[in-house]
This record gives C-alpha cells, structure tokens and sequence, in this order.
C-alpha cells in the first residue's frame, strides 16, 4: 500500500489522465493482488446507480467497472433509476430484502434504513488514510451512531449558473459575494428583462438546494443538535420575507418547476440565473448551436448571508451495500476500487466538474484548474452541509427532506398561499410529526 | 346425494368401493370449493392480504427497512390535524368528482353520437379509444410538455396569434394546476366511459323506439324515458369504476406535479406514497391510505344500489 501526499498525486493525476483502458485495466489486476476484501468465489454484484447526466461520467465508470470486472472475475450488473426513482427502489430493497447488492442513490438515503446497510468502516478508514482524510459532511452523511454505513463516492455540487453579458447589462462587473447584492441584481436582472429562476415546485435535487442556502444562510434551521424543533424563529421570518423579495424577482412558472424545467430554459436563452450542477455548462460546451451560451456563462459561489459564512446543501452520492448482499466482500473491494486515485481521478476529469470529491487529496485534480468556470465546484463537498444541516443526520431528517418541508413553506409564503405565520406553522407542524 | 342412494341400492353399494377420489368428484359442495380455490387463493393473496396489511401497517410506527409497534389511532390523530392531509382530501374529492362527471357528460355525449349511423363508424370508433391505449405515464408526460411553463405549445400558440402577451402558468398556480389535471385526466377517460355506454346503448332495442315514436315522443323524449332508463345499469358499473380510477389516480399527477404546486395537487395516492416509500414512514403513508377505504366503499355502494334499481328500470316499482 502506498500513500500518496498532494503533491505525487498531482503529478499521477496527470499522468493517470489519459490512462487508457488497457492502462486501467493493469493497474486493476496489480489491485486485486494486493487486495485487502477477497471477492467470495463466483460473486455476481448487482449495482443499482443513479441514470447520469453527463455522458463521459458513466462511460469513464463502466471503464471501471469493466477493470474491475476482468481483475477480480466478479461478474457485475450495472442498472441504473433516474433520480427520482432511485430512492423507492433502494427503499424496497431494503425492506423485502431482495434487489441490488449495492445502491449508489442521493442524500442520505442509508439514513432511511440505517440498520439495512453493511457496515464499511474498514473500506472507509482504509480510503481515508490513504488520500488525505474525508470532508467533514459527506463523512456525516454515510456514518449513523459513529458507523459508517456507506461510502461517500462523490459530491454533486450546486451553484449560481449565470448569464455574463446579463450580469454586467445589470450593473454588475463581478458577481455579488453577499445575500443584499445577490437580491439586487436579481432586481435588475428582471428589470432588463432577463430574469432569474430557481425551482419552487417538487424538485429534490435544484428546488431543496437553494431553498435550504437561502434558509440556512439567514441563520434558520429545521432542528438543533438536540432535535430540538426551532424552525419557528426570527431568522426563518427574515429569510422567509428576503425569500419572498427575490421570488418576486424570478421567471414566471417557477413554482411547477422540476430538477430538469431550469436546465432547458437556461439552454432556450429565457433564463439567465438560476441554481444548478455544471451539467448545462457541460451541456452547453458539447453542443455547437449552444457553444455561446456556454462562452457566456459563468459559476459563481451561493452568496453569503447575514449569519457570514457559506452555508450551502450539496448533493451528496452515497455508495450503500445491503446487508442482505451475498457478497459482502466484493462489494467492500468495488467501493474501494473506484475511489482509488488511478480510477478516481480520471473519472472525475470525465465528469467536467459534475462530481466533486469526498476525499481531500482530490482537490489535486487538474479538472478544477484546466477551466476556471470549474473552480467553483472544487469546493462543493469543503463548504456542504449534512442535509439535516445543524441537526444530526438520520432517517428523520431524510424524512423532512423527502417530504419538501423546508420547501413547501418557502413555496407556501412565496406564491402567497400563506402569511408568513401559516407557513411557518405548517412547517413546525410536519417537523413535528416527522420528529416526534 | 341421498335420493340417489335411495332411488338406486346398487350404486349405494358400489360407493362404499370407490376411492376418496372419486367420492369427492361427486360431491357438488366439495367440487364447488374446489372450483373456487384457485380463484381465492389469488384474491386472499393479492387483494386481501395486502389490504389487510395496509390497514395493519396503519396502527404501527413502521418505517421502510423497519417493522413497526402498535401504536393504535397514533397516525390517524396527526393526520387528522394536517392541513396538507386535509388539503389532500379536498383535492382529491375535487378532482374525482369535476372529473367524473365531466367525463360522464362527454362520455354519453359521444357514445350517443356513435351510436347514429356515420360514415367510418368502426374507424372512429377505434380513434376515440386512442386516448385510453396510450400508457398514462406517455400522456401525462406529453401533457407536462404542454402545460410546460416555458414551452407551451398552447402559450406559444397564443402568443403567436396575439391573444396573449405572457406565458400561461399552466401548473405554476394552484387553480391551474388543478384544473389542468382535471382535463388530462378527462381527456384519458373519456373514451373508456364512452365505449362502454356505446356497448350499453346498442343492446337498446329499436322496436322500443318505434313504439315511443308511434305514441308521439320527442327526441328528448326517447332519451329520457327509453334510452336513459334503460342504459342505467351500465352508467352505474361504469361510473363506479370510473369514480374508483379517478379517485385513486397516482400517475397523471405524479409525472406532471408531484403534488406541488405546493400540495395543491397532491391526491391522498400520492401523498400517501411521498410520506410511506420517499419519506420512508410507512406508517403513516398506510394511514393516509386506508383513509381512501370509506369514500370507495361510498362508491362502491352507489352502484350496489344503482344495480339493485332492475324492477323499475322494467318497469315495476321499487317496492
């Protein structure tokens, strides 16, 4: 076992980026050498992913897949579930005991079924010795009662997607770092008529992020460290009434939008602010008809609200195995195989920018320096919250952001179906059903 | 049987020499039984059963992965102060019963007007059931693109012919999430109701009209006294069934909406499985759906009734 510092990592990441499949597939076998899980005889892993989005992202992972596949014979089925149904079907799995050996969903979805899940505290001290330690959030997010339940694989981050030319038309040489001159150049931006929009409507990935950054930032939060409910609160009234200002701001429709309606209407040109992953970049970037978009847009880092520190919900991927798996140990060797440097590196460069590491030695990637509209992302899994934010992570915060607390009492007070007293009342009361 | 042993004493006699077998396969209590079995072994296993368990799955704490303690009327005293259980209930009782009769009134409007003599009746016919083929996820998700608030093809439509200046928020407002639903769904119904009254209506005997044609009626006449009178049995199986569809309709709502905007189209079907399998307590997702059991058995019993009503459509009494 080698370690690597920072610095020979960079200098394989380099060298391992264009490692070609036959070069992934020698550094496969000299692994499964050395291996610390031994696949049990004739083991066949059922991988249940999330569908991708960026197309380079899966074909670099089913490279090493394939590696890992001919290096140890375990014969491997890959399926994939949008991101909509990943959850009900890892959820079923658990629950009949029959399905997938490994589950690769969003959030904290081992926190739905905490005692269903492998423990692989080994595969995770192994991996963190290794490459410089975990990010405290995505560490908080794969371990209940101090065990790891799963592996954090990546970080899904999301930021400001913007319009240059729109920015500066509004007045804006650079972007606002702080909540007050976000919300003016939102202003100015609907003035101009080229308006903001983030998802109000049921979108787990896009709607939960910016609604919780928005809460957050303004210092108000769902519960304590203790569970203790303290959502009804002066900062929740102040966040929700800056909540109601910027609203005021966006596109129309913006409360019927999905994880996809802000994608599609950045890329048509009709929206020029709005909070997502780098994938209409990337998208942008493939697509010739919409290269300048792409050369006019930009990321920029959620801005900095009265409590003076980021605060922001990235989407974590967290790489469960059930324990119902009859192959436990071929699980343990694919979760470490993947997010070691010679697969994990390449990989990341393939996602351009879509995944963000959970290990610190990562940030030695070359992907957050080779375009500076990347950098942004570098940062996501450093800055992130646990999705329970304060509060501790379990299966009952799963639960409340499952069930869109926090963002229906956004969307409540913002599209004006409740006073602000309403909404926040709703929501103390769905917290204290989920919490009691 | 025993007239048959008294009526022939030398079969009595043989019987005592048959198998159990071939006892049993006279017997008509056991055949019937055993005729019966199969059917059910499916129904306890795949209806029963399940309901049982749901309603079982109401009184516990059960969450996905875990099994649940007793927690008797637990889930049912939360729900019963919820605001967003409530709000479901009353979009799901708006959206069954606008639906429904709707897609009666327009179903036993083309179902009539199939029933003239046209040109290309079968082809027509077959194009009215189009809407019912389609898989639901397919339409609703055509659906989703046209009530899309950026790409509309009605907004852009409408726009481009000067009639309005700004995009129609289809599914961004709460009424016209509401009621754009309510058209998906009857859009999908209408040809199941249609079909089936059409079936109803050409079992109505012409010389029955002629008779009323002879006495003098009107065309509305005819309707209300012959045709009406007559199809009634069927309007109740299929205005049941249509009721039941509608009330437990889970995914024209889920692939447009997913309950939002905030809730207002959340059906208890979809806040049921957004609180049991996405938010994990399947508890209280059983609860919400063993909330829906008293207004389909409601239903279930209006058409009860409405069948039982065979004397007077004959033309005796109720009594």
């Amino acid at each position: 076992m080698t370690t690597l510092n920072r610095r020979n990592l960079l200098k394989g990441a380099g060298a391992v980026g264009a490692m070609s499949a036959t070069g992934l597939l020698d550094f496969a076998k000299a692994w499964a050498q050395t291996m610390k899980w031994k696949p049990e005889a004739n083991a066949t892993l059922n991988v249940l992913r999330w569908k991708r989005f960026v197309q380079a992202e899966d074909d670099q992972f089913m490279k090493i897949v394939a590696a890992f596949s001919q290096a140890t014979g375990v014969k491997m089925n890959i399926s994939n579930e949008s991101f909509d149904d990943m959850q009900p079907k890892a959820s079923v799995a658990a629950n009949t005991g029959q399905g997938p050996d490994i589950a690769w969903g969003l959030h904290s979805l081992p926190h739905l079924f905490p005692e269903k899940c492998l423990e692989v505290g080994d595969v995770a001290d192994y991996l963190g010795k290794k490459y410089g330690g975990w990010f405290p959030a995505p560490e908080a997010t794969c371990k209940a009662k101090g065990k790891w339940i799963a592996i954090p694989t990546a970080i899904n981050g999301g930021y400001i997607n913007y319009r240059i030319s729109s920015m500066k038309k509004a007045g804006f040489s650079t972007f606002p770092d702080k909540t007050d001159g976000f919300l003016e150049l939102c202003k100015a931006m609907k003035a101009n008529n080229t308006p903001a929009g983030f998802a109000l409507g049921h979108a787990t990935g896009d709607g939960n992020a910016w609604i919780h950054w928005l809460l957050w930032s303004h210092g108000s939060y769902l519960v304590d460290d203790k569970e203790k409910i303290i959502i009804n609160s002066p900062e929740t009234v102040k966040a929700l009434e800056y909540a109601k200002k910027l609203t005021d701001t966006f596109i129309p429709g913006c409360a019927s939008w999905n994880d996809s309606s802000n994608n599609k209407a950045f890329l048509a040109g009709d929206l020029h602010l709005t909070a997502n992953g780098i994938s209409i970049y990337v998208g942008a970037k493939a697509d010739k008809a919409l290269n300048p978009i792409a050369e006019d847009m930009d990321h920029a880092k959620f801005p900095v609200g009265p409590i003076g520190k980021p605060q922001e919900l990235q989407l974590t991927f967290p790489m469960l195995a059930f324990k119902y798996t009859k192959v436990p140990n071929a699980a343990k060797a694919f979760m470490a195989f993947v997010l070691e440097a010679e697969n994990y590196n390449p990989w990341l460069e393939a996602a351009g920018g879509y995944l963000t590491h959970p290990l610190m030695a990562y940030d030695a990637n070359p992907i957050w320096t080779k375009d500076p509209k990347n950098a942004v992302f570098k940062d996501a899994a450093r800055n992130t919250l646990p999705a329970s934010g304060i509060g501790p992570v379990n299966e009952k915060a799963a639960a409340a952001i499952a069930d869109f607390v926090m963002l229906d009492m956004v969307a409540n007070y913002c599209t004006g179906r409740e006073d602000i007293k309403g909404a926040i009342a709703i929501a103390e009361r769905q917290a204290k059903r989920i919490y009691r | 049987m025993a007239h048959n042993a008294v009526g022939r004493p030398q079969a009595s006699f043989q019987r005592t020499e048959r198998s159990l077998m071939q006892r049993l396969s006279n017997d008509r209590n056991w055949l019937g039984a055993a005729f019966m079995l199969p059917a059910a072994v499916i129904l306890i296993m795949f209806l029963a059963y399940p309901l049982g368990k749901g309603v079982w799955l109401s009184f516990t704490d059960a969450k996905i992965g875990r099994d649940g303690v007793f927690i008797g009327l637990e889930n049912y005293e939360w729900l019963s102060d919820d605001k967003i259980f409530w709000l479901s209930v009353f979009n799901t009782l708006f959206y069954t019963v606008i639906a429904s009769v709707i897609k009666f009134l327009v179903g036993l409007y083309l179902a009539l007007l199939l029933n003239e003599k046209l040109p290309f009746k079968s082809l027509i016919r077959s194009i009215v059931l189009i809407p019912f083929v389609v898989p639901t996820v397919l339409s609703a998700i055509a659906f989703w693109w046209i009530y899309d608030s950026q790409f509309s093809i009605i907004s852009w439509s409408l726009k481009n012919m000067g009639l309005i200046t700004e995009n129609i928020d289809f599914l961004g407002s709460p009424d016209n999430a509401r009621l754009s639903l309510i058209f998906a769904n009857i859009w999908r119904g209408v040809p199941f109701i249609a079909i089936t009254l059409l079936a109803g209506l050409q079992t109505v005997s012409p010389s029955l009209y002629e008779a009323a044609t002879l006495d003098g009626a009107t065309r509305w006449q005819n309707f209300r006294f012959v045709t009406f009178p007559l199809l009634t049995p069927i309007i109740a199986v299929v205005m049941t069934f249509s009721v039941l569809f509608t009330f437990t309709d889970f995914q024209l709502v889920w692939a447009m909406t997913r309950g939002g905007p905030v809730n207002a189209t959340h059906l208890m079907a979809t806040l049921g499985y957004q609180r049991a399998i996405l938010a994990g307590n399947l508890g209280e997702g059983a609860a919400i759906s063993t909330a829906m059991i008293p207004f389909l058995l409601f239903a279930i019993m209006v058409s009860w009734f409405g069948l039982q009503r065979r004397k007077w459509q004959q033309g005796g009494s109720d009594e």
